[in-house]
């Protein structure tokens, strides 16, 4: 009997897979996967618990989600390109000119 | 049983994105990930969002993704900063990591052993398009429309930051 808890269990899993991503991963186009990995735990979480509760809210909201996903793809990718373009690196570590 | 297929292969493929060395095949482990994710969406009974999985995210931003990829040609890591401190070693990012999986572990028991609350679906489950469709142009009209900006914005920042300078 699959219960919503799996659900949520699953979802923050992946979640912590993303966030380990984040941490572990020194480029920065797997960075931006791994924000994907996170963003689609947060979806699966919104649906369960739309399924759960009835509600259509879950389902119209993970739209929402991936529209700010793709925009986020897109202005990341774009700002990665610039980099790249700078040095030739994807290695977040060769630009902290704006760390203090 | 499905749940358990499904969900066994969303966290190896995703356990493997993380693992990979060439983005290349990190994005296209991912795009199995979401083909995951899309047959749990079909197990919650929701069709619609399922099919934007595949379409939406699996379709058109991992396409964007692996267009970069090929674009910058630059597939692998520096392997020599790799070997000279492995990133998980690295005192900063090891602490606020470990921290972070702690936080989620403690999480997960919690949310296990709080079994009996919420229990199974309910039966009858909002799953027609058409449902959603209504709703999304008439209670959430405007959060649509505000959408169709922030594509906007999105589009026209990804056109002038990826532009080159002409001097």
């Amino acid at each position: 009997m699959v219960t919503l808890n799996h659900y949520l269990v699953l979802s923050a899993i992946l979640f912590a897979i993303g966030t380990a991503g984040v941490f572990v991963r020194r480029n920065l186009i797997t960075i931006l996967l791994s924000i994907e990995i996170m963003l689609n735990a947060v979806n699966l979480t919104f649906v369960a618990f739309g399924r759960a509760l009835g509600a259509a809210a879950g389902q119209i909201i993970v739209v929402f989600v991936m529209t700010v996903a793709a925009a986020e793809a897109a202005v990341g990718l774009a700002i990665v390109i610039a980099l790249f373009r700078h040095r030739e690196s994807l290695n977040p570590d060769s630009w902290t000119a704006l760390k203090w | 049983m499905l749940f358990y297929v499904f969900a066994a292969v969303a966290i190896v493929a995703s356990l493997l994105v993380i693992a990979q060395r060439n983005p290349i095949y990190s994005v296209l482990l991912l795009i199995a990930s979401f083909g995951a994710l899309s047959g749990l969406y079909v197990l919650l009974e929701a069709p619609f969002v399922a099919v934007i999985q595949i379409i939406v995210y699996a379709g058109a931003i991992m396409v964007l993704f692996l267009f970069v990829v090929m674009l910058l040609n630059a597939p692998h890591e520096e392997t020599e900063y790799d070997e000279r401190v492995h990133p998980l070693l690295r005192a900063g990012p090891m602490r606020f990591g470990a921290f972070l999986a702690a936080a989620l572990a403690v999480e997960l028991v919690w949310a296990l052993t709080k079994g009996g609350e919420s229990g199974a679906f309910p039966s009858g489950a909002i799953s027609s398009v058409k449902t959603i469709g209504q709703l999304l142009f008439t209670d959430y009209a405007f959060a649509f429309e505000v959408t169709s900006v922030l594509i906007l914005v999105a589009m026209v920042g990804a056109v002038v930051l990826a532009r080159r300078e002409t001097h």
